[in-house]
């Protein structure tokens, strides 16, 4: 049965991305919101932010496509929950293929949809005056990177997608998620908050990351940052992966 | 999958299940002939699902045994998902697929030479080929359940669960899915049916059990069952006892 993991992973993703597909909705819902706060933050707040000599969208675009993936995940956990409820799941379990094709086939759809999500709002930033000065490879950097927070991000809201009752207790636990890069380097340098802010900002997850893909997007070198951010994506992953495994054990018995 | 001559489909011995404190098999005990449609009677919480779905390996039981197919469900359940297929209480198609997606993809994780071919086939047995390309969620409930149905035939299995399959249908679509069960059994498929319509059973079924606070306590056919109540004395009422003064009688209310 090993030998179908491949198989049987390709065919229920085709599926998951057929939904993704016939309702583009979800995708312009996901990118709509950071587009907006892009133009928000750009035309309103933007001006009074002292950046030193980096565009200002330049500056906090890092943060808002991290948002962008924090409010896509959403839906990867209503989709899954989707299932669960709707009996096709316990069809699948009942069928001789791969148990963990199941849930790889929601993850791989998951960054699928992100990255076109991620494609529009970075479409949108270059209409606004975004001028990127990273080469290849500082592209390729950013996209690895933008992929392993979603990866990391989409163990964590199987979580949710495997136990929630309802669609907003499915998509509840986005909400800090996509308010954590506010309190970060996003948007502001964390040199004008105040102590404890300051020492949070600096210290949680989301700011490494955006500081190296900040870096990686103006051709700059990764900097320090880059092993910081890669041990937070795969220690958030590794922690998260294995809990979904313990939920999902659990719910296929 | 390997197909070992035994002369029952399903075997069932001194099974046993406790949801915490709440005992919801007690010894069930169970011979399901093959090529036989039996039909499982069982008022709401009685077992009836329960029992199903550790049948068709979604569920361990705590105690006792069970072979379906001649494959035991704790020990070889990769040999149960083989030889079975199981529909639901809800029907489990996938709404954003169309009818014939939803039988290809069926038809794709069972490894099939040729998808859209049996895809093909089986909306027309199920007279869903006009139907074929608008998505499920546009079809009516006996559509659904029709579609449900065939998807569970994709792979020809020897053995078939069908879960309270005309809940909540209308009576047109309820004697569609009866033609449909009948054709099933008439092709040598052994049917596991649950029900709480005694109409259903008593149309369908060639052996029927009572499945009641967690054992069965009658097992036999309609006519057998039937002898069970003391032959009317002194009354000239012609109609025979049916199966739902049976029913009643021997559950004691």
């Amino acid at each position: 049965m090993a030998t179908h993991v491949l198989s049987d992973t390709a065919v229920l993703t085709g599926r998951t991305l057929r939904h993704v597909t016939r309702s583009l909705d979800t995708i312009i819902t996901t990118a709509i919101t950071p587009i907006a706060m892009m133009l928000m933050f750009v035309y309103v707040f933007g001006g009074a932010v002292d950046t030193g000599p980096v565009p200002y969208v330049n500056y906090m675009l890092p943060g808002i496509l991290l948002i962008t993936i924090a409010s896509g995940i959403a839906y990867t956990a209503m989709r899954l929950m989707t299932d669960m409820q709707g009996g096709i799941f316990e069809r699948f379990q009942s069928m001789p293929i791969a148990r963990s094709s199941v849930l790889w086939a929601h993850v791989l759809t998951s960054v699928a949809a992100n990255v076109i999500s991620l494609v529009l709002v970075v479409g949108v930033a270059f209409l606004i005056g975004f001028r990127p000065d990273a080469g290849v490879t500082g592209w390729l950097g950013a996209a690895g990177l933008l992929v392993l927070f979603t990866l990391a991000l989409t163990w964590i809201a199987v979580i949710p997608g495997l136990t929630a009752k309802t669609v907003d207790g499915a998509s509840a636990f986005s909400y800090p998620l996509i308010f954590l890069p506010v309190i970060s380097s996003a948007f502001v340098p964390t040199a004008t908050m105040p102590g404890p802010v300051r020492a949070f900002a600096e210290n949680q997850p989301v700011t490494s990351v955006i500081d190296t893909l900040r870096n990686l997007l103006t051709g700059q070198p990764a900097g320090p940052g880059l092993w910081t951010a890669l041990a937070w994506c795969a220690g958030i992953l590794a922690v998260a992966y294995v809990l979904a495994t313990v939920v999902y054990r659990r719910k296929v018995a | 999958m390997s197909n070992p001559p035994t002369p029952t489909a399903i075997h069932v011995r001194g099974l046993e299940k406790s949801f915490k404190e709440l005992h919801v098999l007690r010894g069930v005990d169970l011979e399901v002939a093959r090529g036989s449609i039996f039909a499982l009677l069982g008022s709401n919480g009685a077992g009836k699902t329960t029992l199903v779905r550790i049948l068709s390996t979604l569920l361990k039981a705590d105690a006792g045994t069970a072979k379906v197919n001649g494959f035991d469900v704790a020990a070889q359940a990769a040999g149960v998902r083989g030889s079975i297929s199981l529909t639901g209480q809800f029907a489990a198609v996938d709404g954003i697929l169309s009818g014939r997606e939803n039988l290809v993809l069926v038809a794709r994780l069972w490894h099939l030479k040729n998808p859209g071919a049996v895809a093909d086939d089986l909306l027309r047995r199920f007279s869903l080929t006009e139907a074929a390309s608008r998505r499920a969620a546009t079809y009516s409930g006996g559509m659904r359940r029709r579609l449900d149905i065939a998807m569970s035939l994709v792979a020809d299995p020897p053995v078939v669960f069908l879960d309270e399959p005309t809940a909540g249908l209308d009576p047109q679509a309820r004697i569609e899915v009866w033609q449909a069960v009948r054709t099933l059994a008439q092709g040598g498929t052994t049917v596991l049916l649950t029900t709480q319509y005694l109409e259903e059973a008593e149309q369908l079924a060639d052996r029927i059990a009572i499945l009641h606070q967690g054992r069965v306590i009658v097992d036999g056919t309609l006519e057998e069952l039937r002898r069970l109540l003391p032959p009317a004395k002194v009354e000239y009422v012609e109609k025979q006892p049916s199966l739902e003064d049976v029913f009643l009688a021997v559950v004691g209310n």
